[in-house]
């Protein structure tokens, strides 16, 4: 199994809107975070809800965002997050 | 000006009963799963008994069955170990078979320092292979909206307050893992055995709305 980032790796989700069955939430799109865990690789479920095999499987990663990053104007402490597991394709590297 | 009485000089309940959420949808979609089911059946996919035992198999799970797996966890560092490492094959030593196609379970651990709380805001993804069907609320698009816009407020209501010294972790489950919260003991229950500390866990612990309550 091959994975483009490593666990601590800064990433920025894709802020794409395409049409079909994502699992990336609005959200987080466009926002940057880092890499927590690698879960491995699932058949993709772009393909999977039109009745496609959804392969080859993707590689798939729990993201960790700062709230304050993802939502501006976030009251909470500083060091509160949200986490989403998202696919390698709708991820690219950030700095 | 009008009194605030004046639409109710009548005396039956006026209250405006909360509408079961997305109820014209779902009697949509309920035609629309009953026009495909009958037609796989007709075509000898598989047979309504098929469908009931799988209904069945999933109204057997409960919240329990969570609760036995955090107990065990709080009384056995080595099996939290390996709970926290390989989810699937600890909770299988406690008889469960996970042997299904259910999603991968990721158990997470409550610390000092950390505070985990699980939403799906795409849906209603959930670690059903240990807590059995999700409540309404954590369908509701009122949970999942607000929970990872404003997690404090939102465990507030719950009647959890959680120090700002304690990094709040809202875990959306997205994809292909389902998150299960992993509660520190409530202090005071260090004596209980491991029944008694199932007893302290509830449902809502284990999605990180709420607390275990100390004996």
């Amino acid at each position: 199994m091959s994975y483009r980032y490593a666990v601590g790796d800064k990433v920025r989700v894709l802020a794409g809107d395409p049409p079909g069955h994502i699992r990336t939430p609005f959200y987080i799109r466009g926002k940057t975070g880092v890499v927590e865990e690698r879960w491995g690789e699932f058949r993709n479920p772009e393909e999977l809800a039109f009745g496609k095999p959804g392969l080859p499987k993707r590689p798939l990663y729990l993201i960790r965002f700062k709230q304050a990053e993802v939502w501006p104007g976030y009251k909470g402490p500083a060091a509160d997050t949200v986490s989403a597991d998202i696919y390698e394709h709708w991820l690219e590297p950030a700095r | 000006m009008s009194g605030p009485h004046d639409h109710h000089d009548h005396d039956h309940d006026h209250d405006d009963h909360a509408p079961i959420e997305q109820d014209a949808e779902a009697k949509e979609f309920a035609l629309l799963e009953r026009a495909i089911r009958e037609l796989l059946i007709e075509k000898g996919l598989f047979t309504a008994d098929d469908v009931r035992r799988v209904i069945d198999q999933g109204a057997t799970v409960s919240p329990a069955d969570g609760a036995r797996v955090i107990a065990r966890a709080w009384r056995d560092p080595a099996f939290k170990q390996r709970l926290l490492t390989g989810s699937k094959k600890a909770i299988e030593e406690l008889g469960y078979d996970l042997g299904g196609p259910e999603p991968n379970l990721i158990v997470l651990e409550n610390t000092p320092q950390v505070h985990h709380v699980v939403v799906c805001t795409l849906c209603s993804c959930y670690p059903r292979v240990l807590l059995g069907p999700p409540p309404d609320w954590y369908k509701s698009t009122e949970y999942r909206a607000r929970v990872v816009v404003e997690p404090r407020a939102v465990l507030q209501e719950f009647g959890t307050t959680i120090g700002d010294d304690v990094e709040i972790r809202v875990v959306d489950s997205t994809a292909d893992m389902r998150y299960l919260v992993l509660p520190m003991l409530p202090k005071g229950s260090e004596k209980l055995d491991e029944a008694a500390l199932a007893g302290l866990i509830t449902r809502d612990c284990m999605v990180g709305v709420t607390l275990p309550r100390p004996v």
